[in-house]
C-alpha cells in the first residue's frame, strides 16, 4: 500500500500535469463537504459547550468553558470528526467510483489507452484529500466555536468578553496548527486506503460494495488509532524542540 | 508475410501450478483481420492481455510490431500501448464523460499539441465514421443504446489511428440484429483503415468465419488450428469439427 501511494504521488511530478484532475477532486472532497462539516461542527460546538458548562458549573469554573472547548476542538475534535465525516462521505465515494471503474473495465480501457492509471486516478485523489482536510478542519474549528459562542453567550448567558478573552489567553497558533497537521495525515490515510481498496476491486457489484465498506471502515478506525499516536509524536516533538 | 504480433512458446501460470497458456505460439499477419476463437476457459482473454502488455508471460516471448514486450519498462509499455485501439465487450466508456468527450480523451492525453477545435474535429470525424448520429454526441453513455455505446467505443479506439485494433468479444450478449451491425462495423472499419491489423476474440463462429481473413482456434492453452476460414470447414481435427458444427448450428 505504501508502494502504491509513493508511486502514485511520485507520478504527479512527472508530465503530463494533472492539475485539472486535482482541482476536480478538491472540489468534490472539499467544496462539497463544507455544508455537512458546518452543520456537524455547529452542533458539536453547542453540545460540547453545554456538557463542559454543566461540569464546570459544579466546580465554579464556567469562565473556562471557552478555552476548554477551543483547545478540545482545535487539537482533537476538529481533525478527528472532520476525518471521520470526510472519510465516510468522500472516501466511500472514491472507493465506490474506482471499484465501479474497475469492474466496468474502464481502468483497463485507460491502461490500454496508454494512460498511467495511478497518475491519472490515484495521485490526484490522494493529494486533493491531503490539501482539503486542513481546510475543512479550519472550517470545522471556526463553526464549532460559533456554536460554543452561541451557547455560552445567548443560551447560558455568560459574559461575552470573558469568553473571548480567555480563549485569546489560552489558545495559541501551535494548537491550531497541530490539528491542521493531524487532519492532513488523516486525509492521506483515507485517501490512500479508499483509493487502494477501490483500485483493486474484484468480483463485480458485490466487490464494489465490499471495497467501499472496507475502505470506509478501515479509514475510520485508522483515523482514531492514528490520532493518539500522532498526538504523542507532536508532544515528543514539542519536548525535543523545547516548546511549552 | 510480416507479422504484427508474434507469440513464441508462451506459457503462463498465475499460481505456479496450473498453466493457462501451455507453450502457445501464434503469428498474426500485419494488415489482416484475425479472429481468435475457442471454448470458454481456453486462454483467449489471457492471450489478449499478453498482446496488450497487461500480463507478462511466465516464459516465452511476445513481440508486437517487432518490439519484445517483456523488454519494455513500465513507462515505455504505457507509451507503446498507444499503438493499440481496444473495443471492450462492455464498450468501457467513461460514464462521467459525454460521447464526444470519450472519443476526445485519448487525443487530449496523447496529442497535446492539438488545439481544442482540432481535437473536437477529429473526434466528430471518428464518430461519423462509425455511423453515430451527431445528435447523440453530447449525451452521456447512459443516455444512449448498447449499439451506440459500441460505436462510441470503436470511435474512441480509432481516435489515435492505432496500428492494431483489438475487439474483445464485441458481440457477446447482444441480440442478433445488433450482433450483425457490430460485425459489419468491424468489417467496414477494417476495410476503411487499410494497413491496420484487427484482432477479434469471439464466440460467434459465423461472424468470425464471415469477416475474418484468418482464424486461430485455441484449446487448453495452445493453438489448435490457425488458418483461413475454409481450413476449418475442411479440418479433420475432431475438436475443430465439433466446435464448427455446434457453433454454426448455434449461430
Amino acid at each position: 500500500m505504501i508502494l502504491f501511494m509513493t508511486s502514485s504521488l511520485r507520478l504527479l511530478v512527472t508530465p503530463p500535469n494533472r492539475w485539472q484532475e486535482i482541482l476536480k477532486h478538491m472540489e468534490f472532497i472539499g467544496n462539497k463537504s463544507v455544508a455537512i462539516i458546518s452543520l456537524t461542527s455547529l452542533f458539536t460546538g453547542l453540545a460540547l459547550s453545554l456538557q463542559i458548562y454543566l461540569g464546570f458549573k459544579i466546580i465554579n469554573a464556567v469562565n473556562l468553558v471557552g478555552p476548554t472547548v477551543a483547545l478540545g476542538v482545535t487539537r482533537e475534535l476538529g481533525p478527528v470528526l472532520t476525518g471521520l465525516i470526510v472519510a465516510a462521505r468522500a472516501g466511500g465515494a472514491m472507493a465506490a467510483r474506482l471499484g465501479t471503474m474497475r469492474v466496468n473495465e474502464q481502468i483497463d480501457a485507460l491502461d490500454v489507452m496508454g494512460v498511467n492509471t495511478r497518475q491519472y486516478l490515484i495521485g490526484p485523489r490522494i493529494l486533493a484529500a491531503i490539501i482539503c482536510m486542513p481546510l475543512l478542519t479550519a472550517v470545522f474549528d471556526f463553526v464549532a466555536m460559533i456554536g460554543s459562542y452561541i451557547l455560552v453567550v445567548f443560551i447560558v448567558d455568560l459574559d461575552k468578553a470573558i469568553f473571548l478573552e480567555k480563549i485569546r489567553q489560552t489558545v495559541e497558533v501551535k494548537h491550531i496548527m497541530e490539528g491542521l497537521f493531524k487532519s492532513a495525515i488523516f486525509g492521506l490515510i483515507f485517501g490512500l486506503v479508499c483509493t487502494y481498496r477501490g483500485f483493486y476491486t474484484t468480483g463485480g457489484a458485490k466487490g464494489v460494495g465490499e471495497a467501499t465498506n472496507q475502505g470506509v471502515v478501515t479509514s475510520m478506525v485508522m483515523v482514531i488509532i492514528l490520532d493518539y499516536f500522532v498526538s504523542n509524536l507532536i508532544r515528543i516533538f514539542y519536548l525535543t524542540m523545547g516548546i511549552q | 508475410m510480416e507479422a504484427a504480433v508474434k507469440i513464441q512458446d508462451v506459457k503462463k501460470t498465475f499460481d505456479g501450478k496450473d498453466f493457462v497458456l501451455k507453450g502457445l505460439s501464434l503469428e498474426i499477419p500485419k494488415g489482416s483481420l484475425t479472429a481468435i476463437i475457442g471454448f470458454s476457459g481456453t486462454g483467449k482473454s489471457v492471450l489478449l492481455k499478453h498482446m496488450l502488455g497487461l500480463f507478462q508471460p511466465t516464459s516465452g516471448k511476445v513481440e508486437v510490431l517487432g518490439t519484445d514486450m517483456s523488454k519494455l519498462s513500465p513507462d515505455d509499455l504505457t507509451k507503446f500501448r498507444c499503438n493499440f485501439g481496444v473495443l471492450f465487450q462492455s464498450a468501457a466508456l467513461f460514464d462521467d464523460m459525454t460521447v464526444i468527450e470519450n472519443v476526445s480523451f485519448p487525443l487530449i492525453e496523447h496529442r497535446r499539441n492539438l488545439k481544442p477545435d482540432e481535437v473536437r474535429k477529429i473526434a466528430e470525424d471518428k464518430l461519423k465514421m462509425v455511423g453515430l448520429d451527431p445528435k447523440h454526441f453530447h449525451k452521456l453513455p447512459s443516455q444512449i443504446s448498447g449499439g451506440m455505446q459500441k460505436r462510441t467505443g470503436l470511435a474512441r479506439a480509432l481516435a489515435l489511428d492505432p496500428e492494431i485494433l483489438v475487439y474483445d468479444e464485441p458481440t457477446t450478449g447482444l441480440d442478433p440484429i445488433l450482433t450483425e451491425m457490430v460485425d459489419n462495423l468491424i468489417l467496414e472499419t477494417h476495410k476503411h483503415n487499410k494497413g491496420t491489423t484487427s484482432i477479434m476474440v469471439s464466440h460467434d463462429l459465423a461472424a468470425a468465419f464471415r469477416i475474418a481473413d484468418y482464424v486461430a482456434m485455441l484449446d487448453a492453452g495452445q493453438v489448435l488450428l490457425f488458418g483461413k476460414p475454409e481450413d476449418f470447414y475442411n479440418s479433420e481435427i475432431e475438436l475443430v469439427k465439433r466446435f464448427v458444427s455446434k457453433g454454426m448450428k448455434h449461430s
